[in-house]
């Protein structure tokens, strides 16, 4: 089997880029080929970056609350950009505000993604989760 | 006994020509003549020559003669990538750094209008690039089928994924097809050479070939390059130096002309700003860039409608009905030579207009981007605030009587604090054109090239 390819940033004005170097650095160690992007990374650029690469899938990082905006129509991007079926996992602290987690869950897989990460997932989760859906592709 | 090199350059105007002494390293004499490629190169060529031997009393024997060319439309070269800030780009940036004149530029899935407009642009070379390497493969192998259908017959360059070599061959069996390395073999990462490498190599095995220079071989021992690739070389071995002759340093290059300016910088570019984000595709530390909508007679009426009629009403103080009078008269006789004090005076706001913008397409911009951790400065493009020489050259330049006013119209102004335009460079003149020769000798004797332009420019003044 071929190496997949996995597009990693922090969207939109939002430069909290440790937690996404880690998330990085472990999919590298997976086997992963990854595009790391950085902070202060808009939508378009993850698009972007995922055609030229034909990436398997996009792992989106927010933390500074502003991830309902960043995020919103993220899908149809791809969409309309050819990516059609391109795996989307968004993970951090998504919103502001008193939330619980399934209404936060519920608004990030209804806008696409197929994955949303809590604060506090661990990174074997997410490992697991990607051989899992990456495995169906 | 000294020694001699004659420099010539195929023009789309004029055939120039400077003969060198190198161990002097002055100019013994120069010349030019009428272009004459359509017909007969060697007539034009001629003229000259005789021009230079009238003017010298004989012509010494020359060790080098080299040339160089941009006569019959220069190299024309149409780009295909695939995302527009991506491979577009990097192709793009290939074909103007190896010297070429870009009539066409293409991004995604080439369907049949494209195809036609392509066929209908005629180009030298065509430049395929897409995709990195084991990224998307489907757009570039699409393109390359429907490109190996057509009628086209030039040659053409396959710079993308390396994963799809094979079909693209294939695509490709029955063209004149060279593959060489990906323009951008990882996202983000520019490898724009081998592709510059392989554009040159057409240039001089194929293209003089079909534009009829080569009828004029005996004349000359090598065409190198194409004239903007000289002009190029000539700006690096400035900066650079030769082995114990220190170089300027970074350097700007600025080149008006009838149809384009040309900027090149030899410069990284980086911030010179602690803390500031750079944004985009990496810069190479030589950069060439051609605004093909600013020129000073074909498309004079572009620049009038860039800037609007006020801004050249008060900087050549002609009325406004009166200037487009003359801009419309300017672009219909793009030969004409401005004689009297307002002609003078339009072609000078044309120029320092034209020469502006260019420059700030050239350079990167800041901009201020405010997070939830506070401002955060972001550029884009290249920083080029500290270089410390600014050259003008192109005839624009060279008949100008205040060529320095006009350069000076470049630099980094306050209304325009995010742009990040050269703040005090020295300004040097190539008042005779002499950039185009170093960069030609710079190929055979880079110690008599540099020290000829040193001695030419700053004292030329």
């Amino acid at each position: 089997m071929s190496q997949k390819t996995i597009i990693t940033g922090v969207i939109g004005s939002d430069t909290h880029i440790v937690g996404n170097r880690i998330i990085s650095m472990a999919l590298e160690k997976a086997g992963y080929k990854v595009i790391s992007l950085g902070a202060l990374t808009p939508a378009e650029d993850f698009v972007k970056a995922a055609i030229e690469t034909k990436a398997d899938a996009i792992l989106v990082s927010s933390l500074y609350g502003q991830g309902e905006l960043d995020c919103r129509g993220f899908r149809s991007l791809c969409t309309e950009a050819g990516l059609d079926g391109i795996l989307l996992y968004v993970g951090g602290n998504l919103v502001v505000g008193k939330h619980s987690w399934d209404e936060v869950n519920a608004i990030f897989l209804d806008m696409g993604f197929d994955r949303a990460a809590r604060p506090g997932t661990r990174l074997e989760d997410i490992l697991s989760w990607l051989e899992q859906d990456l495995g169906k592709q | 006994m000294s020694e001699f090199a004659l420099l010539i350059d195929f023009g789309s105007t004029y055939t120039k020509l400077r003969a060198i002494n190198l161990d002097e390293a002055k100019i013994l004499g120069s010349s030019q003549g009428p272009s004459t490629v359509t017909s007969d190169i060697n007539i034009g060529m001629e003229q000259a020559l005789n021009s230079l031997k009238n003017s010298l009393g004989s012509l010494p024997p020359f060790k080098y003669r080299l040339a160089s060319s941009s006569a019959a439309g220069g190299l024309k070269m149409i780009t295909i990538g695939l995302v527009k800030e991506l491979t577009v780009e990097a192709a793009k940036r290939a074909a103007l750094g190896a010297g070429a004149k870009l009539v066409g530029i293409f991004a995604n899935r080439l369907n049949s209008v494209d195809l036609k407009q392509i066929v209908d642009l005629n180009p030298d070379i065509i430049l395929l690039a897409g995709g990195t390497d084991g990224g998307d493969s489907q757009v570039v192998i699409h393109n390359a089928k429907k490109l190996g259908e057509s009628s086209l017959d030039c040659p053409f360059i396959y710079a993308g994924n390396r994963s799809a070599v094979d079909e693209v061959s294939h695509a490709f069996a029955h063209k004149n097809l060279v593959i060489t390395e990906n323009v951008m073999p990882e996202f983000n990462v520019l490898n724009i050479e081998p592709a510059r490498a392989a554009i040159r190599d057409i240039f001089i095995n194929r293209i003089i070939h079909a534009k009829g220079i080569d009828k004029a071989k005996g004349q000359f021992d090598h065409l190198l390059m194409p004239t903007p690739s000289a002009v190029m070389e000539g700006a690096r071995l400035i900066a650079d130096g030769y082995n114990d002759s220190t170089g300027l340093g970074e350097l700007l290059v600025i080149d008006p002309g009838g149809a384009t300016t040309d900027v090149h910088s030899i410069a990284t570019g980086n911030p010179s700003v602690q803390g500031v984000i750079q944004r985009g595709l990496p810069e190479t530390r030589v950069k060439r860039t051609v605004e093909g909508d600013l020129g000073m007679r074909h498309n004079a009426v572009t620049i009038l409608e860039t800037v609007g009629v006020d801004e050249l009403v008060s900087l050549s103080n002609i009325h406004g009905e009166k200037i487009i009078e003359m801009i419309t008269y300017l672009s219909n006789n793009p030969d004409s030579v401005p004689q009297g004090p307002e002609e003078i005076a339009l072609d000078s706001a044309l120029a320092s207009t034209a020469l502006k913008i260019a420059m700030k397409r050239h350079c990167g911009s800041i901009e201020v981007v405010y997070t939830a951790t506070g401002p955060v400065t972001a550029q884009d493009g290249k920083d080029l605030t500290q270089i410390k020489t600014l050259i003008g050259t192109g005839g624009v330049i060279a008949h100008s009587k205040d060529p320095m006013t006009l350069l000076q119209c470049t630099l980094s102004s306050s209304d325009e604090p995010n742009s990040l335009r050269p703040t005090s460079p020295q300004i040097l003149i190539d008042r005779d054109y002499i950039l185009f020769a170093c960069g030609l000798l710079s190929q055979v004797d880079p110690k008599a090239a540099f020290n000829l332009a040193i001695e030419h420019l700053t004292n030329g003044k």
